[in-house]
């Protein structure tokens, strides 16, 4: 297949994951605040943390209000984590590749690209943010089940799953890492009950809550959860799921060689480490250390498949 | 309530589907249509309207700003019909026309005896802008250069049908052609089972067949790919719905590669691989920096050496635009005379070449009544029509027609026939033209009808796309007709 469809199908089951997991945190989140007591309540800025991009909302936005960072994940354009640039970015590529993906594949995005342009000011409301976001969380699921089931399985498959789980590895890291550090003040007895509640919402972050106690059959604790969402092979959101998923694809491509040494070195990385056993501080650095392969595996993927960048011409292509 | 037939006004033209001007129109079918009542064909027109954008069936108009990059294409759900018997008739004639250009273009770039016989002018040859000298001596397989023409019919107010025009360097529209067909049977798919309109989708197929029947290496399976300029294009839609139906790579010029042994090859996750056969929907000049313009970073350096190597084929063939002239559109009647020693089939629009002392004074007394065209133009622009020009208009085209007689025809300005079209909640005339696609290679096959374009603007000639014009399913009906009510 050729390079460049590599890039673009690649690039759009990226863009499909990232709208679905933003719409994820921002629903999680919103219910999250419901939850716990408002003196205490973290706020919105913790969304804006996970994405890492603080920079660009201070740049347009005087504070993390409600508001201002719902409008950021979901309709601004300027900031390429948000559902509506996601959409964008995937429709173009998708686009592009119109010849290669089946047919309902593309008439499913549009229509929820259009749905998601149209149906905005409802989702701007807080009374229809949730029915928004669970529609956009559907659109993608759907779209990851047509392509399943009705895409040939052969290479542009394989850059499809490269596509999807590592932005998936990636969105999974910075959750974990946002949602178990910034959350609660540390050790404050009278806070304990939240605690509880705090990991829930990170498990439902990833609609991970009840695999988790199918899978634990023990009450949602730091420890078991971390563990949960870093090693547990079954669960498809987890990190060393996703790692395992872009193992498999990378093996059945040619040219595999250096591809795979940087897999292999983050699966060691994940396997080696107990994650229930870092202080908050070590769990940081472990996690940084996790996106640094994440994001040398993506180089790698690039430099091995993909076309050498356009000197001249215009780029069509939506990049990070 | 029904709808009033009484009050649709169609005097003086030819209408496809109401019966007037003494011809038999499909009886049934309006008899159908009034059935339905207009609430409900308003309603379908909008669950049409709804699918073509959820299909994502665009296209692009350049002049818009912003969001213009892929407009929803506009269709109407009334179908246009034609009789299988006019049709069998209008298909030999198209493949006899295009026959003859082939033969045409060939000669062109060999002998040009069609030129020593004094059939054809040297002096329009001379001045042609889509005659390419990097094309003197090749031989392309099978002989043929425009292996995908598509050519505009009009019918007139007496009901003649006439060619138009001829497109023979990369003509669209029949992916349009194809989606039409699509919606049509989904909103109207009970019309559709009682008319039994002959069957369209094989288009691709017979497309990657004439292709396939290019290559250089027959005894494998052929790589077909199909060449775009990218997604910025107005046609990608085309291009790349044409992919996916054949199967083929879309590939840009960035994904192919020309190397030292002259071969054709696209960049893919394995390395490099073969190209056969390139359906090209590049303009000559921007195919290879090499041959043509040095700055154009769309096509692929070398792309030419490989094609005159015949190391790979290209459709349509470098040079084929050289029939897309207007003055050789007039010749057409005598090209295919010589060449074929056979009557045309069809006619062309009676036609005026103003490089004709007669006809430039015929011209330049009568211009209040012809439409004058510029020898190479397309998409409607550069031409004048007589009965819609001002004075001034006339003064500034006959300035240019006498500066340079060779770059223009004129033509009596047709009556367009019409079909019923839904404008707000009610059945108008709208004119219409038709373009049929031809494919040439090994064997000849032409599309079971073809685009229907039309006018949406009341009283408005100009059908193209990108002024606008709209579209219509096109029915080829077995005989008989209905029994007429």
């Amino acid at each position: 297949m050729l390079s460049r469809v590599a890039e673009n199908i690649y690039w759009m089951a990226r863009y499909v994951e990232r709208a679905e997991n933003t719409a994820r945190i921002v629903t999680v989140n919103a219910n999250l605040l419901l939850d716990l007591p408002k003196g205490i309540a973290p706020g919105w800025r913790p969304l804006v943390d996970i994405t890492g991009a603080n920079a660009l909302f201070e740049e347009h936005y005087k504070d993390y209000s409600e508001r201002n960072v719902v409008r950021f994940f979901i309709a601004d354009e300027r900031n390429t984590g948000s559902i509506a640039s996601a959409l964008i970015a995937a429709r173009e590529n998708c686009r592009t590749i119109r010849d290669f993906v089946p047919r309902e594949v593309w008439e499913l995005l549009n229509e929820i690209y259009l749905f998601a342009r149209e149906d905005l000011p409802k989702g701007m409301t807080k009374g229809g943010r949730h029915a928004y976001l669970k529609r956009v969380i559907q659109g993608a699921q759907n779209i990851n089940g047509l392509l399943s089931g009705t895409m040939l399985h052969d290479q542009g498959y394989d850059f499809l799953h490269l596509g999807r789980f590592l932005e998936r590895a990636d969105m999974t890291t910075r959750i974990i890492d946002v949602r178990s550090a910034n959350l609660l003040p540390e050790e404050t007895t009278e806070l304990r009950p939240f605690e509880t509640i705090q990991w829930v919402s990170v498990l439902k972050s990833m609609t991970a809550y009840q695999a988790y106690r199918r899978s634990e059959q023990i009450r949602v604790l730091r420890g078991p959860v971390l563990r949960f969402l870093f090693q547990n092979g079954s669960f498809p959101r987890s990190v060393v799921h996703c790692i395992e998923a872009l193992r498999a694809s990378l093996s059945k491509l040619p040219r595999n060689e250096s591809a795979l040494r940087v897999a292999g070195r983050l699966k060691r990385n994940l396997e080696g480490t107990e994650p229930r056993r870092l202080n908050q501080q070590q769990l940081h650095a472990f996690i940084d250390d996790l996106q640094v392969g994440i994001g040398e595996l993506h180089e790698e993927l690039a430099r091995t498949w993909f076309p050498p960048p356009p000197e001249t011409q215009t780029q069509s292509q939506t990049q990070d | 309530m029904s709808i009033d037939w009484n009050a649709y006004p169609s005097e003086g033209f030819y209408d496809e589907l109401v019966a007037g001007n003494g011809h038999r129109a499909i009886a049934g079918l309006l008899a159908d249509l009034e059935a339905l009542g207009p609430e409900e064909l308003v309603a379908r027109q909008e669950a049409a309207d709804v699918s073509i954008k959820e299909m994502g069936i665009t296209f692009t108009v350049y002049s818009e700003e912003g969001g213009a990059i892929d407009r929803t294409w506009p269709f109407d759900i009334i179908p246009r019909i034609i009789a299988q018997s006019e049709w069998e008739r209008v298909d030999a004639g198209l493949r006899q026309r295009v026959q003859a250009l082939n033969l045409f273009i060939d000669d062109l770039y060999h002998d040009q005896k069609v030129i020593k016989d004094g059939v054809f002018p040297a002096e329009v040859l001379a001045k042609s802008v889509n005659f390419r000298p990097q094309c003197v001596g090749v031989d392309p397989p099978l002989g043929i250069w425009a292996h995908i023409c598509g050519s505009d019919l009009v019918r007139d107010a007496d009901g003649t049908l006439y060619v138009l025009e001829d497109n023979l360097r990369v003509p669209s529209g029949v992916s349009y052609m194809l989606e039409n067909r699509l919606v049509t049977k989904r909103v109207l798919p009970e019309l559709f089972e009682h008319y039994a309109p002959l069957p369209v989708d094989d288009y691709p197929s017979e497309l990657f067949d004439t292709l396939a029947a290019l290559s250089p290496r027959p005894a494998d399976y052929p790589a077909v790919v199909v060449l775009t300029p990218g997604i910025y294009n107005s046609a990608y839609f085309e291009h790349s719905y044409l992919a996916q139906q054949m199967g083929c790579e879309l590939v840009e010029g960035r994904d192919l590669f020309v190397d030292k042994d002259d071969c054709v090859y696209m960049r893919t996750v394995d390395g490099l691989a073969r190209v056969d056969v390139v359906y090209r929907r590049i303009d000559d000049l921007f195919l290879d920096p090499e041959a043509f313009l040095p700055d154009s970073a769309l096509g692929v350096p070398g792309l030419m050496r490989a094609w005159k190597a015949g190391n790979v084929a290209l459709a349509n063939a470098p040079g084929a635009g050289v029939a897309d002239d207007k003055v050789v559109y007039a010749f057409v009647p005598e090209l295919i005379r010589y060449y074929l020693d056979a009557d045309p089939i069809i006619p062309n629009v009676p036609t005026y070449r103003c490089m004709e002392p007669d006809a430039l004074a015929y011209t330049l007394e009568n211009m209040e009544r012809l439409v004058v065209k510029p020898a190479n133009e397309s998409g409607g622009y550069g031409m004048l029509v007589g009965p819609a020009s001002t004075k001034a208009e006339r003064e500034h085209f006959a300035e240019l027609i006498k500066k340079d007689p060779r770059n223009y025809i004129s033509q009596p300005a047709l009556k367009l026939s019409t079909v019923p079209t839904i404008i707000g909640k009610k059945l108008e005339p709208r004119h219409v033209d038709l373009r049929p696609f031809i494919l040439s290679a090994d064997r000849q096959q032409v599309t079971m009808g073809g685009l229907t374009r039309v006018a949406m603007r009341k009283g408005s000639l100009v059908v193209n796309s990108s002024q606008g014009g709209g579209s219509k399913d096109t029915w080829i009906v077995p005989e008989p007709p209905q029994a007429e009510e």
